[in-house]
């Protein structure tokens, strides 16, 4: 059921939060609500200047924390809505950057099992299909990298996504593509590769895969994540300069999740955890990301199963 | 289940058509939309106005065109009418852009180049740092460090250049009274605003000669990029029909000339030494300890050398060397009085309780490493206002050489406190003052922004005078956002602001006798 890790799409120094559920093949039932609330550490000490790979004791590790509140309801088994909303806090613990804090984006998905396939008695395939808007709710500043709370544009995700089980292992691969909006900075002129006399920021799209595979049963969920994201355009860090809005920022991070589901008494009850590393970057922290989680299960439907894989 | 996909792929169509709709990608950029140039006067005596360093506006010779009905002048309008059958999109696209004005478009050009080079070098792996080597332009660190003192005094070099070359210009114009190719002759079309100014020699050529005279010197790695936009601004003339090559031709060796002679005043104004050196770094803090004060030092890592510190003896164009010591601040309140206790604490105050309104005002004046500097922003400033007052070339030039060189004065008054004071920032007197801005790597008092902003509001002022208390508010604003920020005590600030509005007034007494009021 509903993988309540957060996936920090690492932009820059920033966290975006998403909701691992926008990337998992598990779907609630009908009327099946799950709330719950997790956090996430992100650090890094290293980062890359373009392809420049260095670090800053002017800044020393940059740790952004983010407190997050999500939910996820099953309109039928086969159509999910879910949001969530973070709070993040920035720091740097060299030089004299003063860290950020405050309410990010919002962000809202509607996921989709399009088809199940049934491949002999022990497998099956599914596809799926997930739409994420995302959007600030607070008027945070985004040009103050890398101790912003995140990037201020308006995000529009399409995946497209097919999970593969066996028994009780499973592969899960899926794609996707971010349209963002154009953002708007308090300075009136900015230098990209060229100057802009304006004080908005064309953002680029960005697009990326997300690949998982594990073991998945009632109680236990233990997995193996490769996450990738690239920047379809932007400018790279020139050298010694400040990161930027509309930097080409590519990530690919490994790591592992695990979800534990309680039983009995205590039916409903999910903890989470996970931790990432980025294996390799451009214009973005090398960053380190753990995080945990406490939901619950709230069943609203008269027979109660709650969780369809 | 296939109503519920149809839905749903509607619903994510919808939504997406909708978010595009709402975010489309193409920026507004402020300087897309300034019209074409159509100066209210073309100010034809202004060959007579003061020039800056000229002796006079004939010092150097333009010889007289030939007659509009000789075969040589028939062929240049030849040239015309054939780049006028063939003209492509990309040809109307340059038109439109350099039409906006010449002083215009090459300040624009200016703060793009003092963007694209204000980067401090990165460290060497032994924790020195490397100095930019204007003999190799190339290597890294890439010369120049195009840091606030260095474009102050590149845009003041710029813009004065430009309005000598132009009172020579306006001197020859009205002396040898050409008319503009399109009233020679009816088949050339004006694809600029017609206009009665004598287009002898050309004043765009004019002003794009001077700037890639002076841009050899202050910016040698950009001499290709430079000379592209000259051509191409020239060629823009002869094919909006506002110029035969030969007035081109004049107007650019003329422009050159005048800008030889800044120049040579720039090879021996002591900016080049203004780097100073390890032995005079160290001077300053045993000046400074013996002063019984607390003594700045860099808050980088590793410890970087002060920003020019010797940019206080640069010869300033308002200002002399007894000048500057003259108009020089009184001291900031000691390290270890309570009223600098206090001022500490004040920042600390704003550092620990920033506002989104706060955070907006430090952001917009920033003007930090990869910007345009303060002195950039102001003509950034300047050029919104002057567009809205269609100036001719000439006094565009003109304006813009008062507020640049009053902004190169104000560096150097502001260098000159800052060095003989040597201040701590807030942040080395209370470590817990936390920064919204990068603190600049120079000392404290006085503020370089306020003292910037008040030099540059003082001359718009006085130029702008029904724009009322707007160029003021805004320059105490810039000095504020330095505080908020809590990178500057509230002294720095308003000491600075005092003392570049005294810098501004030098500016302003060159105005009021410089003969174009």
């Amino acid at each position: 059921m509903k993988f309540f890790t957060t996936v920090c799409v690492c932009i820059f120094m920033v966290c975006r939060l998403q909701a691992q559920t926008d990337m998992d093949a598990i779907m609630l039932n009908k009327n099946v609500l799950c709330v719950g609330g997790m956090y996430s550490h992100n650090s890094w000490k290293n980062y890359w200047e373009g392809t420049f790979k260095r670090d800053n004791e002017n800044l020393g590790t940059v740790s952004t924390q983010m407190i997050g509140i999500m939910g996820n309801y099953g309109i039928t088994s086969k159509l999910n809505v879910l949001f969530n909303l973070p709070y993040v806090q920035t720091k740097a613990t060299n030089g004299t950057l003063k860290g950020l804090k405050g309410v990010q984006d919002l962000g809202l998905s509607v996921k989709y099992k399009i088809h199940t396939f049934s491949i002999g008695k022990k497998s099956r395939l599914a596809a799926f299909a997930i739409g994420n808007f995302s959007f600030p709710v607070t008027n945070y500043v985004a040009d103050f990298l890398p101790m912003s709370i995140g990037l201020h544009s308006k995000n529009l995700t399409f995946r497209g996504m097919l999970d593969y089980q066996l028994g009780k292992f499973f592969t899960t691969a899926s794609g996707y593509y971010t349209l963002r909006s154009n953002i708007r900075i308090d300075r009136t002129a900015y230098y990209d590769t060229e100057m802009h006399l304006t004080n908005e920021v064309d953002m680029p799209n960005v697009a990326g895969f997300n690949a998982r595979a594990g073991y998945r049963s009632r109680t236990w969920i233990a997995e193996a994540v490769l996450d990738n994201m690239n920047t379809l355009g932007g400018f790279d860090i020139r050298k010694n300069d400040m990161p930027f809005p509309s930097n080409k920022m590519n990530a690919t991070m490994t790591g592992v999740n695990f979800k534990y589901s309680f039983a009995r008494a205590l039916r409903g009850l999910e903890l989470t955890a996970g931790a990432k590393y980025t294996v390799a970057g451009r214009n973005v922290g090398q960053a380190t990301i753990v995080n945990g989680g406490v939901f619950y299960l709230m069943d609203f439907s008269k027979k109660h199963a709650t969780y369809e894989n | 289940m296939k109503t519920n996909l149809s839905y749903k792929l509607l619903m994510v169509t919808v939504l997406s058509a909708l978010v595009y709709w709402s975010c489309s990608k193409d920026l507004n950029d402020r300087s897309d939309s300034y019209p074409a140039l159509t100066p209210t006067s073309i100010d034809l005596d202004a060959g007579t106005w003061k020039p800056v360093l000229l002796t006079t506006p004939g010092e150097f010779a333009v010889a007289a065109p030939v007659a509009t009905n000789t075969p040589a002048y028939i062929a240049e309008l030849n040239e015309i009418k054939g780049l006028q059958r063939n003209l492509s999109d990309n040809d109307k696209k340059i038109i439109q852009y350099w039409s906006a004005g010449a002083v215009l478009r090459w300040n624009e050009i200016l703060r793009e180049l003092v963007a694209k080079y204000n980067l401090p070098p990165y460290q060497n792996p032994d924790n020195t740092y490397p100095a930019p080597s204007a003999a190799n332009p190339f290597a890294y660190p890439y010369f120049p460090f195009a840091n606030p003192p260095y474009a102050a005094r590149a845009y003041a070099y710029v813009s004065a250049a430009q309005y000598d070359a132009l009172v020579a210009t306006w001197h020859y114009k009205k002396l040898y009274n050409r008319a503009a190719p399109y009233k020679v002759d009816s088949l050339v079309q004006a694809l600029v605003p017609r206009s009665d100014l004598p287009s002898y020699p050309s004043e765009d050529a004019a002003v794009a000669g001077a700037a890639v005279e002076m841009l050899k010197l202050l910016f040698p790695g950009e001499v290709a990029y430079i000379q592209q936009k000259a051509d191409e601004q020239e060629r823009y003339r002869i094919m909006a029909g506002a110029n035969v090559r030969s007035e081109i031709e004049a107007g650019e060796a003329l422009g050159k000339l005048v800008a030889q002679k800044f120049s040579a005043r720039g090879r021996a104004d002591r900016a080049g030494q203004a780097i100073g050196n390890p032995d005079i770094w160290k001077k300053f803090e045993t000046d400074t300890e013996a002063k019984g004060e607390v003594c700045w030092f860099s808050l980088e890592s590793p410890k970087r050398p002060p920003m020019l510190p010797l940019f206080s003896k640069v010869k300033g164009f308002l200002c002399d060397s007894m000048d500057i010591i003259n108009m020089r601040p009184a001291p900031p309140p000691s390290t270890s009085s309570q009223q600098f206790k206090e001022e500490t604490e004040e920042v600390l105050y704003y550092s620990q309780h920033p506002t989104r309104d706060r955070l907006r005002i430090v952001h917009f004046w920033a003007d930090g490493a990869g910007t345009y500097t303060p002195a950039g922003h102001w003509d950034a400033i300047a050029a919104d206002e002057f567009v809205k007052e269609h100036y001719s070339e000439v006094r565009w030039a003109r304006n813009y050489a008062l507020i640049n060189m009053a902004l190169m004065d104000a560096a150097i008054a502001c260098w000159d406190a800052k060095y003989f004071y040597f201040n701590p920032r807030p942040s080395q007197s209370d470590p817990n003052i936390k920064t919204l801005t990068g603190v600049p790597n120079f000392p404290s008092y006085t503020s370089g922004h306020s003292t910037f902003s008040a030099a540059a509001a003082t001359v718009l002022t006085h130029l702008l005078p029904d724009r009322g208390s707007k160029f003021n508010d805004m320059a105490t604003e810039a000095s504020m956002s330095r505080l908020y920020g809590a990178i500057h005590y509230r002294s720095d600030c308003t000491m600075g602001l005092e003392s570049g509005r005294k810098v501004g007034e030098r500016a302003v007494l060159r105005a009021q006798t410089d003969g174009a009021e």
